[in-house]
């Protein structure tokens, strides 16, 4: 039962752990390590999700997850199970197969749905936007509101609407541009996906949404730094600033949160740029991620 | 020139008649660029199957007209752009949005225009 607790243990701290990393703020000063903890942490939570009620299912074998299923299937072959292996026990080692698939499945279908919506939006574009020498390496769609993004693939396109390039001055725009660009280099799609296969998962969880907003805003304030490194702070936040006043009311339904990041990273870029990065903590949250993350893995293997 | 290019400059013809048009037709309207009659058939078959274009049949011929105004498909990728669609399927990674409630209408009324 030793690996039992140690996975309930492991599954209570990741959903205390992700309720933390949703509230700290010290991740927005260091948004890369920020990223890679909750990778470890999705991942130590789906490991933990299916693993708990295997390793209790299985407990009778006494062996590590992996080797104990491998006994059981073959005991169920041979129509002799071990003593203590009760219906029950089985019921648990089906709920966290099932829980297994169903997380597979949900990231296979999200990933389906995405690349489908993402190749129409291709076409599309590959019939209606334009190169602009305003622009350069991007596409502009002939439109007076104002947007700018990333649509990601193996060659990612970056997309303003003629409505940015009136919005923006030249240095604005190239600041954009950089932005967009680094989303699409840093593959920042892929960082936000499982969460929201995950959403799919549990709809109903509120702290995963919250969660998945939170890597959704880390990935753009991943990507303002990119744009920083290779442009002074001051186009960037003007940039920001006019998309945050283009809008006559304020943002309509659906795009909740928006204008809520928009703050965030105006403040990381005009007021509070001078702090330092937050190297212990994020140094200490790295290593806590990464034992929860390790704990499925040792129970599942030895 | 890219299969793609070619799509284009078909979609380009087709919005511009604004009346249906058969594959010679298209090809005529594109003879400078000296297209083969089965490379503009082969490229409106392939339109027909993203459903770009709609076929009909008069006489002996196809005919084909755009599924949608050029503005329609722009208001669709607008609102995947804006995410406004209500799903987040295309998980476009986006720099900020900005748009306003009656911007927001109209895009929506162009989408509903065109799937009506």
């Amino acid at each position: 039962m030793v690996h039992v607790s140690h996975l309930a243990a492991a599954l209570a701290a990741g959903y205390l752990g992700a309720l933390l990393l949703t509230r700290s703020r010290w991740t927005w000063r260091s948004p890369r390590s920020a990223i890679v903890c909750w990778q470890l942490l999705g991942l130590a939570l789906g490991l933990c999700a299916i693993g708990l009620p295997l390793e209790i299912g299985l407990a009778p074998y006494r062996a590590a997850v992996g080797p104990a299923l491998v006994a059981f299937a073959r005991d169920l072959r041979a129509g002799a199970l071990p003593p203590g292996m009760t219906a029950w026990r089985g019921a648990l080692v089906l709920v966290g197969l099932l829980v297994g698939v169903r997380l597979v499945a949900a990231t296979v279908t999200h990933l389906v749905h995405t690349l489908r919506a993402r190749r129409r939006h291709r076409d599309l574009l590959a019939l209606v936007a334009r190169a602009d020498p305003a622009a350069p390496g991007a596409l502009v769609l002939d439109h007076p509101s104002a947007a700018a993004y990333c649509l990601p693939g193996m060659r990612s396109t970056v997309v303003v609407s003629a409505g940015t390039l009136s919005l923006l001055d030249r240095e604005q725009l190239a600041a954009v541009l950089s932005h967009e660009r680094a989303h699409g280099r840093e593959r920042h799609d892929l960082v936000v996906l499982p969460f929201g296969a995950l959403c799919r998962v549990l709809p109903f969880a509120g702290w995963l949404h919250a969660a998945r907003d939170a890597v959704s805003l880390l990935v753009e304030m991943r990507a303002d730094d990119r744009a920083r490194q290779a442009h002074t702070d001051g186009p960037l936040a003007g940039a920001l600033l006019r998309f945050a006043t283009a809008s006559a009311t304020p943002t309509p339904a659906g795009a909740l949160g928006a204008a809520e990041h928009l703050e965030a990273r105006m403040d990381r870029l005009v007021i509070s740029r001078r702090r330092r990065p937050p190297r212990v903590r994020a140094a200490l949250a790295l290593a806590a991620t990464a034992v929860l993350a390790a704990t499925p893995l040792i129970t599942f293997l030895s | 020139m890219r299969l793609g290019d070619l799509e284009r400059a078909v979609m380009d013809v087709l919005w511009d008649r604004g009346t249906p048009a058969t594959v010679r037709e298209v090809a005529d309207a594109l003879a400078d660029r000296e297209l083969a009659y089965t490379t503009v058939m082969t490229v409106l078959d392939r339109l027909a199957g993203k459903d770009m274009v709609q076929r009909t049949r008069t006489g002996r011929a196809w005919s084909y007209r755009p599924a949608a105004s050029r503005e329609a498909y722009i208001a669709r990728l607008m609102l995947d752009a804006l995410e406004l669609t209500g799903s987040r399927d295309a998980a476009l990674v986006r720099f900020a949005r900005s748009v306003s409630g009656s911007e927001a209408e109209v895009l929506r009324k162009a989408l509903e225009d065109e799937a009506g």
